[in-house]
């Protein structure tokens, strides 16, 4: 309940939170929500670019489009690309850096090793060829983005476990005759949940921007789809005429990634009593 | 300091051989058929079983990997599929732009982020505080290809104050100079037109580049700043009475830099990755255009040496803001 209390009176962890649910309600009911559903794959040559007006108010793209149908429709696409990505990269890391955390020797140097290299790679350009490499879909974007994330969660996790692992309980629970996979995952993981769950809102708004990157440049989601980055990508054949094809797309992107952001500010805030002092 | 230097220098080997073998299973063993995916689409069986016998690709694994170190060794990473010329030739050719826009972006987001940082902190929990942390909490919310357009479209389509696109303008004659930075080779040759055409060149996209660093570097120096004011030696030095301005400015600063440095570092990195995206929509010719095309032609031996030079280029960085730690603060000289 504390914690509650904390976070309402955190005023732009309360906008990031309602910008999330926001987002997630249009994911899910926006072919409901869209005045033109149908416009994710129909095309309407006769009202092609058409500015912003009551009928369209974000204008329609070169295809005749509702460019806000299209903004609603993209949010289910971007959200399942960040969720999955950033789920299959905790699935991958947070085991990792338990076990690199909690053991000695050589293990953990590997596992540590080899993340290291990874984070001293720039993401996008790793995940750029590795989609390459896979043939470029939507689906080698995706792997291509979790082979490149999960080192984060296995670095932070490291650091947590190392540290919970010279505490007195976890040498009371040793003593006690715990096995290793009880404390590791029993006690020690539910300790180190609140850096793992920061940096996951965190990292579901930086997926977003980074897929939206990747299908920019032509390495992620494939057209018809209703995708935000596709859509800007599109849209540079016609301007300055239809800016209004180009700038709405992007402000969805932006709104998106702020509100994960500020949300998972919030919570590092909250559940990081170390940091709280410099607020 | 010499030794500690070299003890970090050392430091980076097995991270650099992490970067070797990782490049190696990634071209080696992603695709199905590396031969088949050098050969290109329209090639022939007996084209793919040539190139895969010309780059040893019949030959076990470690020993394919021993031609790799050696190849890498000699700066030989074949040539390029789209500009069909030597691959380190067309490397060195375009490093300098991408490094001229790279250090602007840097120059800008450090110039910027560091004194806005103070004010915020200085103003702690007052109007300037919130709305800088909005806006850096929302610089890096920015998609970077999104903001690139939208400075084009405004600042070069619709008010036509700045250029488009490119590094310098079609009409201008300038055949370069030593550096191989266009406008410090144009100051050296006293061409200030050229000068001030490749400035209005650089504006936009190093703006772009720069907002994520600005965003960053302003809020760790707003954190460092908060905490250094409530230290002992800032109540004391204030109840001296001090001067207020050099107080902060040059004491609280120093103390507080630490984090914002390696920031700055940190930076650096993604600065050189983000333009990837930044000089594709700018059409600047660096590295970063390069890189695209050839990963959008899927021309491997390119996206190979691009990618191991950007990670030495990122340790090389790592290694550089540690010694400039330990030229901040002597302690962490003898932990390292």
């Amino acid at each position: 309940m504390l914690i509650l209390k904390k976070f309402a009176q955190d005023k732009s962890a309360v906008i990031g939170f309602a910008i999330v649910v926001a987002v997630v309600f249009i994911a899910v009911f926006g072919p409901w929500l869209a005045p033109y559903p149908q416009d994710a794959t129909m095309s309407h040559l006769t009202r092609r670019l058409r500015p912003p007006s009551w009928a369209f108010p974000f204008g329609t793209d070169n295809l005749g489009r509702d460019i806000l149908s299209r903004v609603i429709l993209g949010a289910r696409g971007a959200l399942k690309v960040s969720l999955l990505v950033v789920g299959a990269s905790m699935a991958i890391g947070v085991p990792l850096g338990l076990a690199a955390g909690y053991s000695r020797g050589w293990l953990s140097e590997a596992i540590m090793r080899v993340t290291d290299v990874f984070l001293a790679l720039p993401q996008l350009i790793l995940a750029l060829a590795l989609a390459q490499l896979m043939g470029p879909s939507l689906e080698s974007a995706m792997i291509a983005l979790v082979a490149t994330y999960w080192p984060f969660f296995t670095r932070i996790v490291y650091a947590e476990t190392r540290r919970l692992r010279a505490s007195l309980f976890v040498d009371a629970l040793e003593g006690l005759g715990a096995s290793p996979t009880r404390i590791v995952f029993l006690h020690i993981l539910p300790n180190a949940a609140s850096p793992i769950i920061v940096r996951a809102t965190i990292g579901l708004g930086f997926t977003i921007l980074v897929a939206a990157t990747l299908g920019f440049l032509g390495m992620g989601a494939t057209p018809p789809d209703p995708d935000w980055g596709l859509a800007i990508s599109q849209s540079r054949t016609f301007l300055p005429g239809a800016w209004w094809y180009a700038t709405f797309p992007g402000l969805a992107i932006l709104v998106t990634v702020l509100g994960f952001n500020l949300l998972g500010d919030g919570l590092r805030d909250i559940m990081d009593p170390r940091l709280r002092r410099s607020r | 300091m010499l030794r500690f230097i070299a003890r970090r220098t050392l430091l980076a080997v097995p991270s650099l051989l992490g970067l070797l073998i990782i490049t190696f299973v990634m071209i080696r063993l992603v695709p199905a058929d590396p031969a088949a995916a050098l050969a290109g689409d329209n090639a022939t069986p007996e084209q793919v079983a040539q190139i895969r016998a010309q780059y040893g690709l019949d030959q076990p694994l470690p020993v394919q990997f021993l031609k790799y170190l050696s190849d890498v060794a000699r700066f030989d990473f074949g040539d390029s599929v789209y500009s069909s010329r030597p691959v380190a030739i067309d490397i060195v050719q375009r490093l300098p732009a991408t490094l001229e826009l790279t250090f602007a972006a840097l120059f800008l987001a450090t110039a910027l982020g560091i004194p806005l940082g103070v004010v915020a902190a200085l103003n702690h929990n007052r109007w300037p505080d919130f709305v800088l942390r909005i806006v850096s909490i929302g610089g890096v919310a920015l998609a970077t290809f999104w903001i690139a357009i939208m400075f084009q479209l405004l600042f070069a389509m619709k008010l036509d104050w700045l250029p488009l696109r490119g590094r310098s303008s079609v009409g201008i004659s300038f055949a370069g100079g030593p550096t191989g930075f266009l406008m410090l080779d144009a100051l050296l040759k006293g061409r200030l037109d050229v000068f001030w055409d490749a400035f209005r060149h650089l504006v936009l996209p190093a703006l772009t580049l720069s907002l994520g660093g600005i965003a960053t570097i302003t809020r760790f120096t707003r954190a460092g700043v908060l905490d250094t004011m409530q230290k002992d030696f800032v109540t004391y030095e204030r109840a001296v009475g001090y001067p207020h301005r050099r107080l902060v400015w040059v004491y609280v600063l120093r103390n507080s830099v630490v984090a914002s440095v390696t920031q700055i570092g940190l930076l650096f990195g993604s600065l050189i990755a983000g333009a990837v995206v930044v000089e594709s929509i700018f059409d600047w010719p660096g590295l970063g255009s390069y890189t695209v095309n050839a990963i959008l032609t899927a021309d491997f031996k390119v996206m190979l040496a691009v990618t191991l030079l950007v990670g030495v280029i990122y340790a090389a960085v790592n290694i550089l803001t540690d010694i400039v730690h330990g030229l901040i603060d002597p302690r962490l000289r003898d932990q390292a």
